[in-house]
C-alpha cells in the first residue's frame, strides 16, 4: 500500500459535504466556486476580445436594436432571472426538508431554463433567416464579420452552459425525486444552484454588452 | 451558509429589484444620451445586479470572509487583462 492509500484508509471515506476546517465550507462547494473562478476568466478573455474588435473596428457593428431583437431578449433576460428566484427557493425547500418543494422548485427551473434556451435558438433561427450569420462579409441591416462573430461566440458558449445547466437540473431532479436530499445532505442542490446563479450573473452583463451598448 | 437562514433571506425583494434594474438597463440604452455617459450607466447596472446575485443567491453575504477571499481571486487578473487589451488603443 503506497503511503497517500495508507494516510487515505486511516482517514476513512471522504466526505464531499463536510466542512473544512480552514475555509469554512465543504469541499464539494469549494470545488463548484474554484471552477466557477476559472469561468469568469474564461468569459472575461470573450468579453475581452468582443471590446477591443468593437472599439477599434465600429464600422463592424450596428447600433443597438438595428440588428438584434432587444425586446424579445430583454424578456427572455427576465425569464433567466425569474429560474434564479426558482432556483433559490429550490435551495431554501430542502434546507427545509421539504421535498415537495425542492422537486416543484426545480422543475420551474428546468421550465425557464428550457425556455431560455429555445427564445435564443428561435432568435437564431431568425436572425440566420435575416442573414446575419456568423462569417457573412456584410450585412444588410447593418455591420461586419466580426459582429456576427463576436455575437454567435458570445452568446453561443453561454447558451451552451445553460444548455449544461438544464442537463444537471434534470439529474438534481432525478435525484430528489429518489430523496437523496435533506437539510442534512444538500451540497448537491447548493452547488447547482451555484453554477445557475453564475450562469444568470453573467447573462446580465452579455446582454448589457452585447444588445445594449 | 447555515441551514435555517434561508426563510430570512429576502430572495423575491432582489428578485424585483433585479426586474426593475433590467428594465431600466433597457430604458438607458434607448434615451438619446451620451455614449460614455449611456455606457457608463449600463456597466454600473450590471455591476450592481450581479453583485446583488452574487450576495443574495449565491449566499455570499454569509459564507466565511476565507471564501470572499477566494471569490476575489480573479477580479486582479480582470483588471490586468482588461488594463493590457486597453493597450491596444493606445
Amino acid at each position: 500500500m503506497s503511503q497517500t492509500a495508507a494516510v487515505s484508509a486511516a482517514r476513512g471515506p471522504v466526505d464531499p459535504t463536510r466542512p473544512e476546517p480552514g475555509l469554512g465550507a465543504y469541499n464539494l462547494k469549494l470545488g463548484m466556486w474554484v471552477f466557477l473562478l476559472s469561468e469568469v476568466m474564461f468569459f472575461t478573455s470573450l468579453i475581452g476580445a468582443y471590446i477591443i474588435l468593437r472599439f477599434a473596428h465600429p464600422e463592424h457593428f450596428a447600433a443597438p436594436g438595428e440588428v438584434l431583437n432587444v425586446p424579445l431578449t430583454a424578456a427572455n433576460t427576465f425569464v433567466l432571472i425569474c429560474s434564479s428566484v426558482t432556483m433559490v427557493k429550490a435551495f431554501a425547500a430542502i434546507a427545509r426538508d421539504d421535498q415537495k418543494g425542492l422537486q416543484l422548485w426545480l422543475v420551474a427551473t428546468i421550465i425557464l431554463g428550457s425556455t431560455f434556451v429555445g427564445v435564443q435558438v428561435y432568435e437564431y433561427i431568425h436572425l440566420f433567416r435575416d442573414g446575419f450569420v456568423p462569417n457573412a462579409a456584410a450585412y444588410t441591416a447593418g455591420g461586419g464579420p466580426l459582429y456576427g462573430s463576436t455575437f454567435y461566440l458570445m452568446t453561443g458558449f453561454h447558451g451552451l452552459h445553460v444548455s449544461i445547466g438544464v442537463g444537471c437540473l434534470i439529474w438534481v431532479l432525478i435525484q430528489a425525486i429518489r430523496g437523496r436530499y435533506s437539510s442534512s445532505h444538500l451540497g448537491g442542490v447548493e452547488v447547482m444552484g451555484l453554477y445557475w446563479h453564475f450562469v444568470d450573473l453573467v447573462w446580465i452583463v452579455l446582454f448589457t454588452i452585447v444588445y445594449l451598448i | 451558509m447555515q441551514n435555517g437562514e434561508q426563510s430570512h433571506q429576502p430572495y423575491m425583494l432582489i428578485w424585483g429589484i433585479l426586474a426593475f434594474l433590467m428594465l431600466a438597463k433597457v430604458g438607458v440604452s434607448l434615451v438619446g444620451m451620451p455614449q460614455w455617459m449611456s455606457i457608463s450607466f449600463l456597466v454600473l447596472i450590471s455591476l450592481v445586479s450581479a453583485l446583488l446575485v452574487a450576495l443574495y443567491y449565491m449566499h455570499l453575504r454569509s459564507e466565511p470572509k476565507k471564501l470572499w477571499i477566494l471569490a476575489a481571486v480573479p477580479f486582479p487578473l480582470v483588471i490586468i487583462l482588461i488594463l493590457l487589451v486597453i493597450q491596444d488603443f493606445g
